[in-house]
């Protein structure tokens, strides 16, 4: 991790990106992205981890955490399907999936039903935005694991593709009318 | 059972407040006006609905997206000098907890009546849904990488989540959740001011354009401009007021899931905030959902009516589905939702037109095409077929279910006044 304190910057889908020198918490996890590293905050308390990136615990308040790695591999846990794209970026993108996905890591802690649930995009194995017939293989259930779409310098965006390495549902749960 | 929503609220306070006045400018999309006239010409008709003047009302709250007029100008235009005001950043949800703050205010002797107005110019100037917004070419920030960077800005994007996951969890199917539509348009063709009056079918929700699955373009409410206000004042001063008054029996402000900012990573996410909400909301009432006549739940989508209606106990969790393609929720039935129209059909406010409607209901006196006698007092036929009634019989306990999100929403219980 460097110790600069410049802000980062980069572009995506034509869309100008700026993470002020001030943003630290964001800063470090684009960072460690752009190095091909999914790294989440760790509370030096109370050991748990949490996304997004935040100034404190949310499970216990304290303020020292490290960045960990995980491993990046999980499973869809629910999604939408954006038909109607209100950004021009991804007006040529539609239909676009909005996917929440579970970390295989800290699955039900603290409680019962927690999870690391990470948001992304469904991409290709290059990162690039999934075409409408990959978008037609995903529902709840899919195993993914995180692609890393370079967009600047020091910023990579974590997507998700298809694990073609894991065991996949036989069909994953998809909202019934196509 | 939620052990940490102990509000340890005042319950003297049950029953010691009410709404007054309600007022409302038309529901429209494109109105040639300001936020400014919308605030003034509600705020007015609220007083004058009140039977009060601009003496009367020495307090004013409001809540907007950076999209409205402040306080001190709508008070200034209607000669109303304020004892206290103040304009929050909000949207969905804030109605039911400015309501209570107004009571907070009155109680702690800081003025006695309170207007509390939303002015939007939501068609034609701030659409909240963000088709072409300045937003939506901004530079990304650290935090917009996380939303607009991944193409999730509008409010359909950011719940899609969490209703697929409750038909996943549940087997919520899209007929269920399309009769919330179906029903609402039924309530709004009884309403002569409802932008949208005609009635749809299921098969017209289900064959609208896809906007973000599992929402059609019918699964969303409509955009419209419009100003809204009410009046909160004591019981004590209420009695001197034009209509029986709407008593405020208990109020949720604003109640989160953990993690309001990202609450994706706590519980399951197919339940919402009316979950915590309920344990504040019916022990602080002191009734039950059974005991309600009617409800207002939220419907900036079809399923946002559904959740909160579930979470707040009016069924069993997951058996939303079932509850809203029942019947129950319609004209005539057991205790019918939304008899405005509310935001899929009426116009979309934020929130007031669901308390507004509730306050009319509460007083036997809904605005419908019903005829007026002598007297000019509308003479209510409780035929509730197109074009006809919207007053529904013997209504004495209503409850409010404000919506911001799946992770935070507010509450309000009001029965008829003595």
């Amino acid at each position: 991790m460097s110790t600069t304190t410049e802000r980062s910057t980069g572009e995506y889908l034509n869309m100008p990106v700026e993470i002020s020198e001030l943003d630290a918490e964001n800063r470090a996890f684009f960072e460690y992205c752009s190095r091909g590293e999914l790294r989440l905050q760790q509370c030096e308390s109370c050991k748990l981890k949490r996304y997004g990136p935040t100034t404190a615990c949310p499970f216990c308040a304290q303020a020292e955490s490290q960045w960990v790695p995980v491993e990046g591999r999980g499973t869809l846990y629910s999604y939408g399907e954006v038909h109607h794209a209100i950004q021009p970026a991804f007006r040529a993108h539609a239909p676009y999936l909005l996917l929440l996905v579970e970390l295989d890591e800290q699955r039900n802690v603290p409680q019962e039903f927690d999870g690391l649930r990470l948001s992304g995009n469904l991409v290709d194995a290059g990162g690039e935005l999934a075409s409408p017939e990959l978008v037609r293989q995903v529902g709840i259930g899919t195993r993914l694991k995180v692609v890393f779409k370079q967009i600047g310098a020091n910023i990579a965006l974590p997507q998700w593709t298809i694990d073609t390495e894991a065991q996949q549902p036989e069909t994953p749960w998809r909202y019934p009318i196509e | 059972m939620n052990n940490d929503t102990d509000a340890t609220t005042s319950r003297h306070l049950r029953s010691k407040y009410a709404i007054v006045g309600v007022g409302e400018t038309g529901y429209t999309r494109g109105n040639d006006c300001t936020t400014r006239a919308l605030g003034t010409r509600a705020v007015r008709a609220a007083i004058e609905d009140a039977g009060l003047t601009s003496a009367d009302v020495d307090g004013m709250l409001s809540y907007s997206y950076n999209d409205s007029t402040f306080s001190t100008t709508i008070a200034g235009d209607l000669g109303v000098r304020l004892n206290f005001y103040m304009d929050v950043y909000g949207g969905g949800s804030s109605i039911e907890a400015l309501i209570g703050i107004a009571m907070g205010v009155i109680e702690a002797g800081m003025c006695k009546t309170v207007a509390i107005y939303r002015a939007m110019n939501g068609f034609s100037s701030v659409r909240i849904g963000g088709t072409g917004g300045r937003g939506a070419v901004a530079p990304l920030s650290g935090d917009g990488l996380f939303t607009r960077g991944i193409g999730l800005m509008s409010a359909g994007q950011m719940f899609s989540q969490s209703f697929m996951r409750h038909m996943y969890d549940y087997g919520t199917t899209p007929e269920q959740v399309a009769h919330v539509k179906v029903i609402h348009s039924e309530h709004a063709s009884n309403n002569p001011k409802a932008y949208y009056k005609k009635r749809v079918s299921v098969d017209d929700v289900l064959s609208s354009r896809m906007i973000v699955k599992p929402l059609h373009l019918l699964d969303c409410c409509v955009e419209t401009d419009n100003g809204t206000a009410i009046i909160v004042t004591s019981m004590d001063r209420a009695k001197d007021c034009r209509h029986t008054p709407a008593k405020i029996l208990s109020v949720v402000g604003r109640c989160s899931k953990p993690r309001a900012d990202n609450h994706y990573q706590s519980g399951p996410i197919s339940t919402v905030a009316g979950v915590y909400g309920k344990e504040i909301l019916w022990p602080n009432a002191g009734v039950g959902p059974s005991d309600i006549d009617i409800t207002g739940s939220y419907d900036a989508f079809t399923f946002t009516t559904m959740l909160q209606l579930e979470d707040y106990g009016f069924c069993k969790k997951g058996e939303g589905g079932d509850y809203v393609s029942s019947g129950i929720t319609r004209l005539g039935g057991q205790r019918p939702n939304n008899t405005s129209g509310g935001h899929l059909c009426e116009g979309y406010t934020h929130g007031v037109n669901m308390v507004i409607e509730n306050v009319r209901q509460l007083r036997h006196d809904v605005d419908d095409s019903c005829p007026l006698n002598d007297q000019g007092v509308r003479q209510h036929t409780y035929d509730y077929s197109e074009s006809g009634c919207r007053q529904v019989r013997d209504c004495e306990l209503s409850a409010n279910l404000g919506w911001a999100n799946p992770g935070t929403g507010s509450a309000m219980v009001m029965a008829r006044g003595a």
